[in-house]
């Protein structure tokens, strides 16, 4: 028995060998034909490793998103574009003042709860100087704890005082890239800034956590929650941000939906009417967003492989042919027909994993330039590595097989007369 | 039947159908029994059916009718794999034509049988160096075939055929491809073998090489016109 397999690991060995020498005395032909493999695996292994390289930075905590906290919000982060779904996400009621507050109250396992309320539009920023910023700043109302839930950090200055933020005063906090366009030599600290027809002195700045998906999330300004509401009005929608303990966390966000539930009137049977995002739904709804991306992609590497195969059915084809003689002269000398099988599969196989190696290595390249763009770390994503390996070998296999037997089953004397 | 034959041929039939009425019979019913270490040329005109003759005895071809054994096992019953392990073990065949792998040096063509033949690799290399020292090509086992002389080419066909001591080697004109010294040269290999204990059935139509055999048949219209002993052998030197 271990005879046996010695001779077989022996034969694929040999057929390696010959395959490789093969291979290389015809290396235009096969390089020709292992680009349309390595074309299908590209694809594929760019996508699945850019993809990667985004839910991996999602899991990173790279995102708005702290780590141990989520939000809680009307709308959901993504949506998949779904007509019904979105009617029923855009009549949702708004998440009242009342209802953050008492999620505040009684949301035990909650570390810190930070409520908020920003505004639907962005705005412009003005500097008592002129200097203008995009008109992209966000401006948001804020309680002191959502400070701690967004692991804000006080870089110059001061936090909100209790008494400012019981009178609504005009008092700003400045996120780092406000503060790269106004004040880009001076302090901010002290100084005072416009939106729209108000005023805020500027008493603080939050720390930069580093530039976040290649987003410009730090162009934010922060006022009080009361001074919020005195100008845009206390109806607008609200959001809170909880922080929670590491092993608490799933617990606690149980009990926030149920806090909220019942606050919300939400019968029993009835899904939320509101959306919790954390770092897992978050990946999960990326999975959702982009599943028919990854689908696509599948059909287009697929047909691309399909297309490769049938190249290497025919390579194998014209080798079969140009090489009855060698195959003759084998069987003269005592080539078995499962010899000269193993030996053309093998090169179907071969030529098909080059190919897909080729792919492999510039997928992982191509995928990883996003990487590279949002600053997040580089991946490889193995399982489609090895999934992409096997799917060529398998293309080799099946598309190696005819021509193979073909070559087998010549008669000895017909391919040694072959000129 | 003598059981100590390595061939024997009982009315041998090989008719070529050509389609329609027309075929052609290469051999009409030739019978033959060649025992251990004889040394036998056949001889006979261009078309006389000699090498369809060798085809079949070497097992590359089968017979249309007649019954051909094979150190007593009846050929004509064995499936695929049997007649590949005879050709890879028992039968060493030298053509005319050389018939080697031209990507592959001399001593990768030496190793292809054994190769087959499930040896291993370090045994294989010095098997297939020993079966090139042999032939005279122990400096030359890394040159490819083009690198080398048809003599030398020659050689190499013959220490494949014989590296994995086969009962019988078959030579199809082996010389026919040869100018007459470097072909003297392979009959000098042949006679050693022979005196070594080889098994050797020569294809030629040069009498002068016919008579270093012991013993000739003679094919005419693929029959056998005379089988004889060769009374004052000659030995081949070269000068
Ligand atoms: N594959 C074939 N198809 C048809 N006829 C063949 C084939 N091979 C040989 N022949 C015929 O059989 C006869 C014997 O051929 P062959 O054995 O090659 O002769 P020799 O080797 O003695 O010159 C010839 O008439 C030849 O034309
Ligand atoms: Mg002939």
């Amino acid at each position: 028995m271990t005879g046996a397999l010695e001779t077989f690991f022996h034969e694929v060995n040999e057929s390696l060998i010959m395959a490789i020498a093969s291979i290389r005395t015809n290396k235009l032909r096969s390089i020709l034909t292992l680009l349309g493999i390595a074309v299908g695996v590209f694809s594929i292994i760019g996508v699945m490793t850019a993809m990667g390289v985004l839910i991996s930075s999602i899991e990173n905590g790279m995102t708005f998103l702290g780590a141990n906290t989520f939000q809680v919000q009307r709308t959901p982060a993504m949506m998949t574009g779904d007509p019904k779904e979105m009617v029923k996400v855009m009549n949702r009621r708004n998440i009242t003042y009342e209802q953050a507050l008492r999620i505040k109250e009684s949301a035990s396992l909650a570390k810190a709860v930070g409520i908020f309320c920003y505004l639907n539009s962005q705005k412009v920023v003005v500097a008592e100087d002129g200097k203008k910023t995009n008109p992209s700043v966000n401006v948001s109302g804020r309680d002191i704890e959502s400070f701690l839930a967004n692991n804000w950090i006080i870089d110059e200055g001061r936090l909100f005082s209790q008494g400012e933020l019981n009178s609504g005063s005009h008092v700003a906090i400045l996120g780092a890239d406000v503060v790269k366009k106004l004040y880009p030599k001076s302090d901010p600290v002290g100084q005072t800034i416009r939106v729209d027809k108000h005023k805020y002195q500027v008493i603080g700045i939050v720390k930069s956590k580093g530039s976040v998906l290649g987003g410009d999330n730090e162009s934010f300004v922060l006022i009080p929650l009361s001074t919020f509401f005195s100008i845009y009005g206390k109806d607008q929608g609200f959001s809170f941000k909880v922080q929670a303990d590491a092993m608490a966390i799933d617990d606690c966000m149980e009990q926030v939906r149920g806090i909220l539930r019942t606050a919300r009137h939400v019968p029993p049977a009835a899904e939320d009417d509101f959306s919790i995002i954390s770092n897992d739904s978050l990946i999960t709804q990326f999975n959702e967003f982009t599943k028919y991306l990854k689908l696509g992609i599948i059909i287009v590497s697929s047909i691309a492989l399909l297309a490769a195969g049938v190249g290497i059915m025919n390579i194998m084809l014209v080798s079969v042919t140009e090489r009855t003689r060698e195959i003759g002269i084998r069987k003269a000398i005592g080539a078995r027909k499962i010899n000269i099988m193993t030996q053309f599969v093998m090169e179907a196989v071969l030529l098909s994993e080059f190919g897909g190696m080729f792919g492999i290595i510039l997928g992982i390249f191509g995928g990883n330039a996003i990487a590279l763009l949002l600053d997040a770390q580089p991946i490889i994503p193995y399982d489609w590595v090895l999934i992409g390996f096997l799917t060529c070998s398998l293309v080799g296999i099946v598309f190696g097989v005819y021509p193979a037997w073909k070559a087998a089953n010549l008669e000895p004397i017909e391919s040694l007369r072959y000129e | 039947m003598n059981n100590s034959y390595v061939i024997n041929l009982q009315q041998i039939k090989k008719i070529y159908d050509m389609g329609g009425a027309e075929e052609v019979q290469a051999l009409r019913g030739v019978s033959v029994q060649i025992g251990k270490n004889e040394y036998v040329a056949i001889m006979g005109p261009s078309g006389s059916g000699k090498s369809t003759l060798m085809n079949i005895i070497g097992c590359l071809d089968t017979p249309t009718s007649g019954l051909y054994e094979f150190n007593s096992i009846n050929v004509s019953e064995m499936n695929d794999n049997q007649l590949a392990k005879v050709r890879n073990k028992e039968i060493g065949f030298v053509f005319q034509t050389f018939n080697l792998l031209a990507r592959s040096n001399a001593l990768h063509n030496v190793e292809l049988p054994l190769i087959y033949a499930g040896v291993s690799s370090a045994e294989r290399k010095r098997l297939a160096h020993e079966a090139l020292e042999h032939v005279g090509l122990g400096d030359r086992v890394h040159h490819k075939p083009n690198e080398l002389s048809g003599g030398q080419r020659q050689r190499v066909a013959v220490a494949r055929a014989l590296v994995n001591r086969p009962s019988i080697l078959l030579a199809d004109e082996p010389t026919g491809n040869l100018d007459s010294k470097t072909g003297d040269e392979i009959m000098v290999l042949f006679e050693e073998l022979h005196t070594q204990g080889n098994t050797i059935i020569l294809v030629t139509h040069e009498e002068y090489i016919a008579e270093h055999a012991h013993r000739i048949i003679r094919l005419r219209d693929g029959m056998i016109e005379a089988d004889e002993i060769v009374k004052n052998r000659k030995s081949i030197t070269t000068e």
